[in-house]
Protein backbone atom coordinates (compact mmCIF):
# COMPACT_ATOMS: atom_id res chain seq x y z
CA UNK A 1 0.00 0.00 0.00
CA UNK A 2 1.83 3.25 -1.01
CA UNK A 3 1.82 6.07 0.91
CA UNK A 4 -1.09 7.97 -2.14
CA UNK A 5 -3.49 4.93 -1.41
CA UNK A 6 -2.93 5.29 2.00
CA UNK A 7 -4.25 8.82 1.70
CA UNK A 8 -6.79 7.71 -0.91
CA UNK A 9 -8.73 5.77 1.97
CA UNK A 10 -8.25 8.04 4.41
CA UNK A 11 -10.20 10.79 2.47
CA UNK A 12 -12.84 7.55 1.68
CA UNK A 13 -12.75 6.99 5.43
CA UNK A 14 -13.58 10.89 6.37
CA UNK A 15 -16.10 10.40 3.29
CA UNK A 16 -18.20 8.54 4.74
CA UNK A 17 -17.85 9.36 8.32
CA UNK A 18 -19.36 13.05 6.97
CA UNK A 19 -21.77 11.19 5.26
CA UNK A 20 -22.49 9.68 8.31
CA UNK A 21 -22.41 12.77 10.12
CA UNK A 22 -24.41 14.85 8.32
CA UNK A 23 -27.20 12.10 7.92
CA UNK A 24 -27.65 11.75 11.43
CA UNK A 25 -27.44 15.39 11.60
CA UNK A 26 -30.16 15.74 9.41
CA UNK A 27 -32.08 13.35 11.15
CA UNK A 28 -31.91 15.58 14.45
CA UNK A 29 -32.84 18.73 12.84
CA UNK A 30 -35.51 16.90 11.49
CA UNK A 31 -37.21 15.67 15.05
CA UNK A 32 -35.84 18.72 16.64
CA UNK A 33 -38.29 20.93 13.78
CA UNK A 34 -41.41 18.53 14.17
CA UNK A 35 -40.68 18.29 17.87
CA UNK A 36 -40.42 22.19 18.11
CA UNK A 37 -43.73 22.59 16.05
CA UNK A 38 -45.09 20.06 18.03
CA UNK A 39 -44.43 22.29 20.87
CA UNK A 40 -46.09 25.56 19.48
CA UNK A 41 -49.16 24.16 18.58
CA UNK A 42 -51.26 25.20 20.20
CA UNK A 43 -53.27 22.21 19.73
CA UNK A 44 -50.84 20.09 21.30
CA UNK A 45 -50.71 21.63 24.22
CA UNK A 46 -54.51 21.07 25.43
CA UNK A 47 -56.12 17.96 25.10
CA UNK A 48 -59.05 19.26 24.50
CA UNK A 49 -60.56 18.11 21.05
CA UNK A 50 -61.72 21.30 19.10
CA UNK A 51 -63.68 20.98 16.47
CA UNK A 52 -61.05 21.26 14.25
CA UNK A 53 -59.94 18.12 15.45
CA UNK A 54 -63.38 16.45 15.03
CA UNK A 55 -63.92 17.31 11.70
CA UNK A 56 -61.21 15.86 10.38
CA UNK A 57 -61.00 12.78 12.12
CA UNK A 58 -63.08 10.48 10.07
CA UNK A 59 -61.21 11.44 6.85
CA UNK A 60 -58.12 12.98 7.14
CA UNK A 61 -57.17 12.26 4.02
CA UNK A 62 -60.23 14.43 2.71
CA UNK A 63 -59.13 17.17 4.83
CA UNK A 64 -58.10 19.35 1.79
CA UNK A 65 -59.68 17.40 -1.07
CA UNK A 66 -60.37 19.16 -4.63
CA UNK A 67 -63.33 18.72 -6.11
CA UNK A 68 -64.40 20.16 -9.60
CA UNK A 69 -61.98 22.57 -9.08
CA UNK A 70 -63.47 23.01 -6.03
CA UNK A 71 -61.87 22.95 -2.51
CA UNK A 72 -64.45 20.92 -0.94
CA UNK A 73 -64.00 22.12 2.56
CA UNK A 74 -63.90 25.70 2.23
CA UNK A 75 -66.01 26.10 -1.35
CA UNK A 76 -62.67 27.96 -2.66
CA UNK A 77 -62.10 27.69 -6.58
CA UNK A 78 -58.47 25.46 -6.94
CA UNK A 79 -55.76 27.98 -7.89
CA UNK A 80 -52.11 29.30 -7.01
CA UNK A 81 -52.42 30.74 -3.46
CA UNK A 82 -55.65 28.79 -2.40
CA UNK A 83 -53.92 27.36 1.12
CA UNK A 84 -52.14 30.67 2.16
CA UNK A 85 -55.88 31.78 1.52
CA UNK A 86 -57.31 28.94 3.47
CA UNK A 87 -55.01 29.23 6.20
CA UNK A 88 -55.20 33.30 6.89
CA UNK A 89 -59.23 34.46 5.37
CA UNK A 90 -61.39 31.78 7.36
CA UNK A 91 -59.69 31.74 10.77
CA UNK A 92 -62.12 34.41 11.71
CA UNK A 93 -65.32 34.33 9.28
CA UNK A 94 -66.68 32.13 6.95
CA UNK A 95 -65.07 30.77 3.50
CA UNK A 96 -68.32 32.24 2.42
CA UNK A 97 -67.86 35.78 3.20
CA UNK A 98 -64.94 35.77 0.55
CA UNK A 99 -66.07 33.41 -1.98
CA UNK A 100 -69.79 34.99 -2.72
CA UNK A 101 -67.52 38.96 -3.35
CA UNK A 102 -66.18 40.18 -6.29
CA UNK A 103 -63.70 42.92 -6.23
CA UNK A 104 -60.25 44.10 -8.20
CA UNK A 105 -57.21 44.06 -6.52
CA UNK A 106 -57.58 47.29 -5.47
CA UNK A 107 -60.62 46.44 -3.78
CA UNK A 108 -59.42 43.19 -2.00
CA UNK A 109 -56.29 45.14 -0.64
CA UNK A 110 -58.82 47.93 0.71
CA UNK A 111 -60.73 45.04 2.01
CA UNK A 112 -57.18 43.67 3.87
CA UNK A 113 -56.76 46.68 5.52
CA UNK A 114 -59.93 47.56 7.09
CA UNK A 115 -59.73 44.44 8.42
CA UNK A 116 -56.23 44.96 10.16
CA UNK A 117 -57.13 48.01 11.44
CA UNK A 118 -60.30 47.19 12.70
CA UNK A 119 -60.71 43.39 12.88
CA UNK A 120 -57.79 42.57 14.64
CA UNK A 121 -56.16 40.92 11.08
CA UNK A 122 -52.90 40.00 11.28
CA UNK A 123 -49.68 41.38 8.86
CA UNK A 124 -50.09 39.00 6.08
CA UNK A 125 -45.91 39.39 5.22
CA UNK A 126 -44.99 38.11 2.45
CA UNK A 127 -48.35 36.00 1.88
CA UNK A 128 -50.54 39.16 1.11
CA UNK A 129 -48.62 39.26 -2.57
CA UNK A 130 -50.10 35.58 -3.84
CA UNK A 131 -53.32 35.96 -1.50
CA UNK A 132 -54.17 39.26 -3.68
CA UNK A 133 -53.07 37.41 -6.68
CA UNK A 134 -55.22 34.51 -5.77
CA UNK A 135 -58.06 36.88 -4.81
CA UNK A 136 -58.36 38.89 -7.77
CA UNK A 137 -57.56 36.35 -10.27
CA UNK A 138 -60.52 34.00 -8.94
CA UNK A 139 -62.63 36.48 -7.36
CA UNK A 140 -62.82 39.56 -9.97
CA UNK A 141 -65.85 41.28 -10.62
CA UNK A 142 -68.66 40.57 -13.47
CA UNK A 143 -69.51 42.98 -15.43
CA UNK A 144 -73.21 42.91 -14.79
CA UNK A 145 -74.78 45.98 -16.13
CA UNK A 146 -77.53 48.04 -14.79
CA UNK A 147 -79.91 45.22 -14.32
CA UNK A 148 -79.06 41.57 -15.09
CA UNK A 149 -81.42 39.10 -16.60
CA UNK A 150 -83.27 36.59 -14.49
CA UNK A 151 -81.17 33.47 -14.65
CA UNK A 152 -81.29 30.07 -13.02
CA UNK A 153 -85.11 30.27 -13.52
CA UNK A 154 -86.85 26.59 -12.29
CA UNK A 155 -89.49 26.38 -14.73
CA UNK A 156 -92.50 24.28 -13.36
CA UNK A 157 -96.85 24.24 -14.17
CA UNK A 158 -98.78 26.65 -11.86
CA UNK A 159 -101.56 24.41 -10.76
CA UNK A 160 -104.60 26.95 -9.07
CA UNK B 1 -52.08 21.65 4.10
CA UNK B 2 -48.93 19.54 5.19
CA UNK B 3 -48.74 21.60 8.42
CA UNK B 4 -52.29 21.54 8.98
CA UNK B 5 -52.67 17.85 8.95
CA UNK B 6 -49.27 17.05 10.94
CA UNK B 7 -51.10 19.48 13.76
CA UNK B 8 -53.79 17.19 13.52
CA UNK B 9 -51.96 13.86 13.39
CA UNK B 10 -49.99 15.16 16.44
CA UNK B 11 -52.51 16.05 18.43
CA UNK B 12 -54.41 12.79 17.97
CA UNK B 13 -51.11 11.65 19.16
CA UNK B 14 -50.85 13.63 21.73
CA UNK B 15 -54.48 13.18 23.24
CA UNK B 16 -53.90 9.26 23.07
CA UNK B 17 -50.64 9.26 24.65
CA UNK B 18 -52.38 11.24 27.73
CA UNK B 19 -55.42 8.96 27.79
CA UNK B 20 -53.31 5.67 27.37
CA UNK B 21 -55.69 4.13 24.44
CA UNK B 22 -55.08 2.99 21.42
CA UNK B 23 -55.72 5.10 18.31
CA UNK B 24 -59.06 3.63 17.33
CA UNK B 25 -60.37 4.72 20.79
CA UNK B 26 -59.59 8.05 19.20
CA UNK B 27 -62.07 7.17 16.27
CA UNK B 28 -64.55 6.55 18.83
CA UNK B 29 -64.52 9.85 20.53
CA UNK B 30 -65.84 12.55 18.59
CA UNK B 31 -69.35 12.07 19.20
CA UNK B 32 -69.21 12.88 22.94
CA UNK B 33 -67.25 15.64 22.68
CA UNK B 34 -68.41 17.69 19.52
CA UNK B 35 -70.11 21.12 21.04
CA UNK B 36 -74.00 21.11 21.23
CA UNK B 37 -74.54 23.37 18.61
CA UNK B 38 -72.40 21.35 15.89
CA UNK B 39 -74.31 18.46 16.85
CA UNK B 40 -76.76 19.79 14.17
CA UNK B 41 -75.04 20.77 11.15
CA UNK B 42 -78.49 21.67 9.48
CA UNK B 43 -78.34 24.91 10.14
CA UNK B 44 -81.74 25.89 8.53
CA UNK B 45 -83.05 23.04 11.27
CA UNK B 46 -81.07 24.20 13.80
CA UNK B 47 -82.43 27.77 13.26
CA UNK B 48 -85.80 26.13 12.27
CA UNK B 49 -86.27 27.48 9.02
CA UNK B 50 -87.49 26.71 5.72
CA UNK B 51 -85.72 24.47 3.63
CA UNK B 52 -85.09 26.96 0.77
CA UNK B 53 -83.74 29.75 2.82
CA UNK B 54 -80.39 30.51 1.35
CA UNK B 55 -77.10 30.49 3.51
CA UNK B 56 -74.90 33.45 2.56
CA UNK B 57 -72.49 32.93 5.40
CA UNK B 58 -72.16 30.65 8.48
CA UNK B 59 -69.14 32.40 10.70
CA UNK B 60 -71.20 35.03 11.26
CA UNK B 61 -74.40 33.43 10.40
CA UNK B 62 -76.37 35.40 7.50
CA UNK B 63 -79.38 33.99 6.27
CA UNK B 64 -81.73 35.15 3.46
CA UNK B 65 -85.24 34.17 2.03
CA UNK B 66 -86.71 33.52 -1.18
CA UNK B 67 -89.51 36.13 -2.60
CA UNK B 68 -92.31 33.18 -2.41
CA UNK B 69 -91.14 32.15 1.05
CA UNK B 70 -92.61 35.32 1.75
CA UNK B 71 -95.81 34.86 1.00
CA UNK B 72 -97.41 34.96 4.37
CA UNK B 73 -99.30 38.39 5.48
CA UNK B 74 -97.10 38.26 8.94
CA UNK B 75 -93.47 36.81 8.39
CA UNK B 76 -93.11 33.33 10.10
CA UNK B 77 -90.00 31.93 11.70
CA UNK B 78 -89.03 30.31 9.45
CA UNK B 79 -89.44 32.43 6.71
CA UNK B 80 -87.02 35.60 8.47
CA UNK B 81 -84.02 36.58 7.77
CA UNK B 82 -80.90 36.16 9.81
CA UNK B 83 -77.85 38.55 9.49
CA UNK B 84 -75.68 38.32 12.30
CA UNK B 85 -72.34 40.64 12.50
CA UNK B 86 -70.98 38.88 15.72
CA UNK B 87 -71.10 35.70 16.93
CA UNK B 88 -74.57 34.57 19.05
CA UNK B 89 -74.01 35.30 22.91
CA UNK B 90 -73.69 31.60 24.71
CA UNK B 91 -74.87 31.29 27.98
CA UNK B 92 -78.04 33.58 28.27
CA UNK B 93 -79.57 33.29 32.16
CA UNK B 94 -82.69 35.37 32.19
CA UNK B 95 -82.63 35.30 35.59
CA UNK B 96 -79.37 37.12 35.28
CA UNK B 97 -80.26 39.07 32.39
CA UNK B 98 -79.98 43.10 33.02
CA UNK B 99 -80.47 46.45 31.10
CA UNK B 100 -78.40 49.13 32.03
CA UNK B 101 -79.39 52.90 30.75
CA UNK B 102 -76.28 54.83 30.78
CA UNK B 103 -74.74 57.50 28.44
CA UNK B 104 -74.12 61.56 28.85
CA UNK B 105 -77.59 62.35 28.73
CA UNK B 106 -78.98 60.64 31.24
CA UNK B 107 -80.12 62.05 34.76
CA UNK B 108 -78.72 58.40 36.86
CA UNK B 109 -77.62 55.54 35.68
CA UNK B 110 -80.44 52.27 36.04
CA UNK B 111 -80.92 48.99 35.74
CA UNK B 112 -83.73 46.69 35.26
CA UNK B 113 -83.93 43.25 35.64
CA UNK B 114 -86.53 41.58 32.81
CA UNK B 115 -89.21 40.48 34.78
CA UNK B 116 -88.95 44.38 36.18
CA UNK B 117 -89.01 45.33 32.30
CA UNK B 118 -92.03 42.68 31.97
CA UNK B 119 -93.82 43.73 35.10
CA UNK B 120 -93.17 47.37 35.12
CA UNK B 121 -94.75 48.71 31.67
CA UNK B 122 -97.58 48.70 29.59
CA UNK B 123 -97.03 45.65 26.78
CA UNK B 124 -97.78 46.54 23.03
CA UNK B 125 -97.69 44.39 19.78
CA UNK B 126 -97.02 45.79 16.24
CA UNK B 127 -96.34 44.13 13.21
CA UNK B 128 -92.81 45.82 11.89
CA UNK B 129 -91.11 45.69 8.46
CA UNK B 130 -87.49 45.20 9.23
CA UNK B 131 -85.15 45.23 6.09
CA UNK B 132 -81.42 45.03 6.36
CA UNK B 133 -79.66 48.01 4.97
CA UNK B 134 -77.81 46.05 2.18
CA UNK B 135 -80.43 44.10 0.88
CA UNK B 136 -80.18 43.85 -2.69
CA UNK B 137 -76.11 44.37 -2.66
CA UNK B 138 -75.72 42.00 -4.92
CA UNK B 139 -77.01 43.92 -7.72
CA UNK B 140 -74.75 46.62 -7.81
CA UNK B 141 -72.01 47.20 -10.16
CA UNK B 142 -68.63 47.19 -9.55
CA UNK B 143 -69.86 45.01 -6.75
CA UNK B 144 -69.41 45.93 -2.85
CA UNK B 145 -68.04 43.85 -0.66
CA UNK B 146 -69.83 42.23 2.28
CA UNK B 147 -73.05 39.71 2.40
CA UNK B 148 -74.25 39.07 -0.88
CA UNK B 149 -78.09 39.61 -0.25
CA UNK B 150 -80.87 39.15 -3.41
CA UNK B 151 -84.09 40.28 -2.24
CA UNK B 152 -84.16 38.20 0.92
CA UNK B 153 -83.30 40.30 4.22
CA UNK B 154 -86.39 41.62 4.77
CA UNK B 155 -89.59 40.05 7.19
CA UNK B 156 -92.65 41.80 9.21
CA UNK B 157 -93.45 39.90 11.65
CA UNK B 158 -95.24 40.72 15.53
CA UNK B 159 -93.45 41.83 18.07
CA UNK B 160 -94.08 42.57 21.49
CA UNK B 161 -92.79 44.82 24.43
CA UNK B 162 -92.53 47.64 25.72
CA UNK B 163 -92.24 51.18 24.55
CA UNK B 164 -88.70 52.58 24.90
CA UNK B 165 -90.47 55.83 25.72
CA UNK B 166 -91.93 54.44 28.41
CA UNK B 167 -89.01 53.54 30.08
CA UNK B 168 -86.88 56.24 29.11
CA UNK B 169 -89.14 58.83 30.42
CA UNK B 170 -88.87 56.85 34.09
CA UNK B 171 -85.47 57.21 33.31
CA UNK B 172 -85.12 60.85 32.98
CA UNK B 173 -82.91 61.55 30.04
CA UNK B 174 -81.60 65.24 29.29
CA UNK B 175 -82.85 68.05 27.42
CA UNK B 176 -79.76 67.51 25.43
CA UNK B 177 -80.24 63.85 24.54
CA UNK B 178 -79.48 63.32 20.52
CA UNK B 179 -79.52 59.66 19.88
CA UNK B 180 -79.59 56.29 21.63
CA UNK B 181 -77.11 53.71 21.01
CA UNK B 182 -77.26 49.75 21.99
CA UNK B 183 -74.93 47.60 23.55
CA UNK B 184 -75.44 43.44 23.44
CA UNK B 185 -74.40 39.96 24.41
CA UNK B 186 -72.60 38.89 21.13
CA UNK B 187 -69.07 38.44 20.80
CA UNK B 188 -66.71 39.51 18.01
CA UNK B 189 -65.59 37.40 15.56
CA UNK B 190 -62.04 37.62 15.64
CA UNK B 191 -62.91 36.76 19.78
CA UNK B 192 -60.89 39.87 21.33
CA UNK B 193 -63.46 40.74 24.30
CA UNK B 194 -62.71 44.43 24.25
CA UNK B 195 -64.64 44.47 20.29
CA UNK B 196 -68.35 45.01 19.93
CA UNK B 197 -69.11 43.20 17.13
CA UNK B 198 -71.91 45.80 16.27
CA UNK B 199 -73.33 49.10 18.31
CA UNK B 200 -75.96 51.07 16.25
CA UNK B 201 -78.95 53.23 17.51
CA UNK B 202 -81.03 55.64 16.37
CA UNK B 203 -81.55 59.51 16.80
CA UNK B 204 -83.78 60.15 19.78
CA UNK B 205 -87.01 61.30 17.93
CA UNK B 206 -87.19 57.69 16.61
CA UNK B 207 -86.24 56.33 19.87
CA UNK B 208 -89.55 57.49 21.30
CA UNK B 209 -91.75 56.59 18.38
CA UNK B 210 -94.87 54.62 19.88
CA UNK B 211 -93.75 51.81 17.75
CA UNK B 212 -90.09 51.36 19.38
CA UNK B 213 -89.82 49.10 21.58
CA UNK B 214 -87.74 46.74 23.80
CA UNK B 215 -89.21 43.56 22.50
CA UNK B 216 -89.22 40.30 24.12
CA UNK B 217 -91.53 37.77 22.27
CA UNK B 218 -91.97 37.54 18.28
CA UNK B 219 -95.05 36.18 16.72
CA UNK B 220 -96.15 35.64 20.02
CA UNK B 221 -93.12 33.89 21.71
CA UNK B 222 -90.25 34.40 22.91
CA UNK B 223 -87.62 35.77 20.00
CA UNK B 224 -85.61 33.00 18.87
CA UNK B 225 -82.12 32.96 20.17
CA UNK B 226 -80.66 33.99 16.44
CA UNK B 227 -83.26 37.18 16.62
CA UNK B 228 -81.99 38.41 20.16
CA UNK B 229 -83.74 36.36 22.92
CA UNK B 230 -84.00 37.84 25.60
CA UNK B 231 -84.40 41.54 24.68
CA UNK B 232 -84.08 43.22 21.44
CA UNK B 233 -84.70 46.65 20.64
CA UNK B 234 -87.08 47.34 17.57
CA UNK B 235 -87.00 50.20 15.35
CA UNK B 236 -89.18 49.68 12.20
CA UNK B 237 -88.97 51.56 8.95
CA UNK B 238 -85.04 51.67 9.68
CA UNK B 239 -82.36 49.75 8.57
CA UNK B 240 -82.66 46.27 10.96
CA UNK B 241 -79.26 46.29 12.22
CA UNK B 242 -81.07 49.83 14.23
CA UNK B 243 -82.67 46.87 16.52
CA UNK B 244 -80.37 45.53 18.30
CA UNK B 245 -80.69 41.69 19.24
CA UNK B 246 -79.30 40.17 22.76
CA UNK B 247 -79.80 43.73 24.35
CA UNK B 248 -77.85 44.74 27.43
CA UNK B 249 -77.19 48.72 27.64
CA UNK B 250 -78.58 51.79 26.02
CA UNK B 251 -76.88 54.55 26.36
CA UNK B 252 -78.42 58.29 26.09
CA UNK B 253 -76.06 60.13 23.89
CA UNK B 254 -75.78 63.99 23.69
CA UNK B 255 -73.75 63.46 20.21
CA UNK B 256 -74.72 60.83 17.32
CA UNK B 257 -73.88 57.14 18.63
CA UNK B 258 -70.06 56.35 17.84
CA UNK B 259 -70.53 52.65 18.40
CA UNK B 260 -69.00 50.15 16.20
CA UNK B 261 -71.19 50.56 12.69
CA UNK B 262 -71.97 53.54 13.40
CA UNK B 263 -68.63 54.97 11.82
CA UNK B 264 -66.59 54.49 8.76
CA UNK B 265 -68.96 53.73 5.87
CA UNK B 266 -70.84 51.11 7.51
CA UNK B 267 -75.06 51.67 6.76
CA UNK B 268 -74.00 55.07 4.99
CA UNK B 269 -74.44 56.46 1.94
CA UNK B 270 -73.00 59.57 -0.17
CA UNK B 271 -74.23 62.70 0.88
CA UNK B 272 -74.27 63.94 -2.63
CA UNK B 273 -74.69 61.36 -5.51
CA UNK B 274 -71.51 59.57 -6.81
CA UNK B 275 -70.36 57.92 -10.34
CA UNK B 276 -69.98 53.84 -9.86
CA UNK B 277 -66.60 53.23 -8.04
CA UNK B 278 -66.17 56.17 -6.89
CA UNK B 279 -64.24 56.44 -3.37
CA UNK B 280 -65.77 58.83 -0.68
CA UNK B 281 -64.84 59.86 2.25
CA UNK B 282 -66.49 59.49 5.54
CA UNK B 283 -67.41 62.71 5.96
CA UNK B 284 -68.55 62.96 2.73
CA UNK B 285 -71.35 59.83 3.84
CA UNK B 286 -74.43 60.62 5.72
CA UNK B 287 -76.58 57.49 8.08
CA UNK B 288 -79.19 55.72 6.75
CA UNK B 289 -82.35 57.02 8.55
CA UNK B 290 -85.85 55.66 6.92
CA UNK B 291 -85.39 53.01 4.49
CA UNK B 292 -86.59 53.24 0.73
CA UNK B 293 -90.16 52.59 -0.95
CA UNK B 294 -90.10 48.52 -1.94
CA UNK B 295 -92.07 45.38 -2.81
CA UNK B 296 -91.96 41.68 -3.51
CA UNK B 297 -93.83 39.32 -5.47
CA UNK B 298 -94.34 36.28 -3.35
CA UNK B 299 -96.90 34.32 -5.11
CA UNK B 300 -96.53 33.08 -7.79
CA UNK B 301 -93.01 31.67 -7.06
CA UNK B 302 -90.91 32.88 -10.40
CA UNK B 303 -90.88 30.33 -12.67
CA UNK B 304 -94.54 29.34 -13.36
CA UNK B 305 -95.71 28.06 -16.39
CA UNK B 306 -99.70 28.14 -17.45
CA UNK B 307 -102.01 28.37 -20.05
CA UNK B 308 -103.06 31.37 -22.34
CA UNK B 309 -106.54 31.26 -21.27
CA UNK B 310 -105.83 31.32 -17.32
CA UNK B 311 -105.66 34.53 -15.73
CA UNK B 312 -102.59 35.10 -13.75
CA UNK B 313 -102.97 36.05 -9.47
CA UNK B 314 -100.38 38.01 -8.40
CA UNK B 315 -99.84 39.07 -4.98
CA UNK B 316 -97.08 39.92 -2.80
CA UNK B 317 -96.58 43.34 -0.47
CA UNK B 318 -95.34 46.69 -0.64
CA UNK B 319 -93.21 49.24 2.69
CA UNK B 320 -91.86 52.44 2.39
CA UNK B 321 -89.32 52.81 5.62
CA UNK B 322 -91.16 55.06 7.85
CA UNK B 323 -93.47 56.20 5.45
CA UNK B 324 -96.82 54.11 3.84
CA UNK B 325 -97.73 53.06 0.41
CA UNK B 326 -100.22 54.82 -1.23
CA UNK B 327 -99.60 52.99 -4.66
CA UNK B 328 -98.62 49.56 -6.37
CA UNK B 329 -98.58 48.43 -9.91
CA UNK B 330 -97.45 45.78 -12.15
CA UNK B 331 -96.17 45.75 -16.05
CA UNK B 332 -95.46 42.80 -18.34
CA UNK B 333 -93.87 44.48 -21.17
CA UNK B 334 -90.66 45.53 -18.88
CA UNK B 335 -92.25 49.67 -17.96
CA UNK B 336 -94.34 50.06 -21.64
CA UNK B 337 -97.69 50.35 -19.39
CA UNK B 338 -98.08 49.99 -15.71
CA UNK B 339 -101.74 48.39 -14.30
CA UNK B 340 -102.84 48.85 -10.88
CA UNK B 341 -102.51 46.36 -8.06
CA UNK B 342 -105.08 46.59 -5.27
CA UNK B 343 -103.88 47.37 -2.30
CA UNK B 344 -104.24 46.61 0.92
CA UNK B 345 -103.81 49.42 4.20
CA UNK B 346 -101.10 48.73 6.60
CA UNK B 347 -102.13 47.12 10.08
CA UNK B 348 -100.01 49.80 12.15
CA UNK B 349 -97.29 52.30 11.13
CA UNK B 350 -94.12 50.56 9.58
CA UNK B 351 -96.12 47.29 8.89
CA UNK B 352 -95.79 46.26 5.11
CA UNK B 353 -99.20 46.74 2.81
CA UNK B 354 -100.69 43.82 0.87
CA UNK B 355 -101.24 43.86 -2.79
CA UNK B 356 -102.35 41.65 -5.51
CA UNK B 357 -104.15 41.74 -8.92
CA UNK B 358 -105.05 39.39 -11.68
CA UNK B 359 -103.58 39.19 -15.06
CA UNK B 360 -104.40 38.48 -18.93
CA UNK B 361 -101.69 37.74 -21.27
CA UNK B 362 -102.29 38.69 -24.88
CA UNK B 363 -100.20 36.08 -26.52
CA UNK B 364 -98.15 32.85 -25.73
CA UNK B 365 -94.86 33.21 -25.20
CA UNK B 366 -91.54 34.09 -21.98
CA UNK B 367 -92.68 37.36 -19.26
CA UNK B 368 -91.76 39.43 -16.67
CA UNK B 369 -94.18 40.74 -13.99
CA UNK B 370 -92.60 43.53 -13.01
CA UNK B 371 -93.71 45.64 -9.77
CA UNK B 372 -93.69 49.00 -8.71
CA UNK B 373 -94.65 50.84 -5.61
CA UNK B 374 -94.29 54.31 -4.80
CA UNK B 375 -94.48 55.93 -1.43
CA UNK B 376 -96.85 58.84 0.20
CA UNK B 377 -94.53 61.54 -0.96
CA UNK B 378 -94.86 60.48 -4.94
CA UNK B 379 -91.42 58.46 -4.93
CA UNK B 380 -91.87 55.05 -7.07
CA UNK B 381 -88.81 52.18 -7.37
CA UNK B 382 -86.90 52.48 -10.12
CA UNK B 383 -86.42 50.15 -12.66
CA UNK B 384 -82.88 50.34 -12.87
CA UNK B 385 -80.31 49.44 -9.80
CA UNK B 386 -80.27 52.73 -7.98
CA UNK B 387 -77.70 55.15 -7.11
CA UNK B 388 -74.23 53.41 -6.71
CA UNK B 389 -72.76 53.73 -3.02
CA UNK B 390 -69.29 51.94 -1.71
CA UNK B 391 -71.33 49.52 0.32
CA UNK B 392 -74.16 48.61 -1.84
CA UNK B 393 -77.38 49.91 0.78
CA UNK B 394 -80.42 50.47 -0.41
CA UNK B 395 -80.85 48.68 -3.95
CA UNK B 396 -84.89 48.79 -4.32
CA UNK B 397 -85.03 48.57 -7.85
CA UNK B 398 -88.69 46.19 -8.68
CA UNK B 399 -88.62 42.86 -8.33
CA UNK B 400 -89.96 41.17 -10.90
CA UNK B 401 -90.67 37.17 -11.59
CA UNK B 402 -90.57 35.13 -14.53
CA UNK B 403 -93.44 33.60 -16.50
CA UNK B 404 -94.39 31.45 -19.21
CA UNK B 405 -97.37 31.20 -21.03
CA UNK B 406 -98.04 27.96 -23.24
Amino acid sequence: MGVEEKFKQSVKGIHSLLAILLIGFISVLTILFFTVKDLASPTTNTPVISPDYVEVLGNEEDLDKIENGIHVRTGFVEGEGLMLVVQNCTSCHSAKLVTQNRMSKEKWLATIRWMQETQNLWDLGVNEEPILKYLSTYYAPNQIGRRANLENVEWYHLNE
Amino acid sequence: MERRKFITRSSLATLTGILGMDIVFGNLLPDKYIPLELQETDPLKLFGLNKEMQVLNDKPWNIEAQAHLLDDKVTPNTAMFIRNNGKIPEAIDVNTWTLTFDGESINQKKTYTLSELKTKFKHYTYQLTLECGGNGRSEFNPPAKGNQWTIGAVSSAKWTGIRLKDILAEVGIKSDAVYIGYHAADTHLSGDPSKEPISRGVPIAKALQEETILAFQMNGEDIPVVHGYPLRLIAGGYPASASGKWLQRISVRNKIHDGEKMTGSSYKVPRNPVAPGTTVKEEDMRIIESMPVKSLITYPKSGATFNLNKQLTIRGHAWAGELNVSKVAYSIDFGSTWSSCDLEKEVNRFAWQHFSAKIKFPQKGYYEVWIKATDRDGRSQPMLVPGWNPKGYLNNACHRIAVKVV
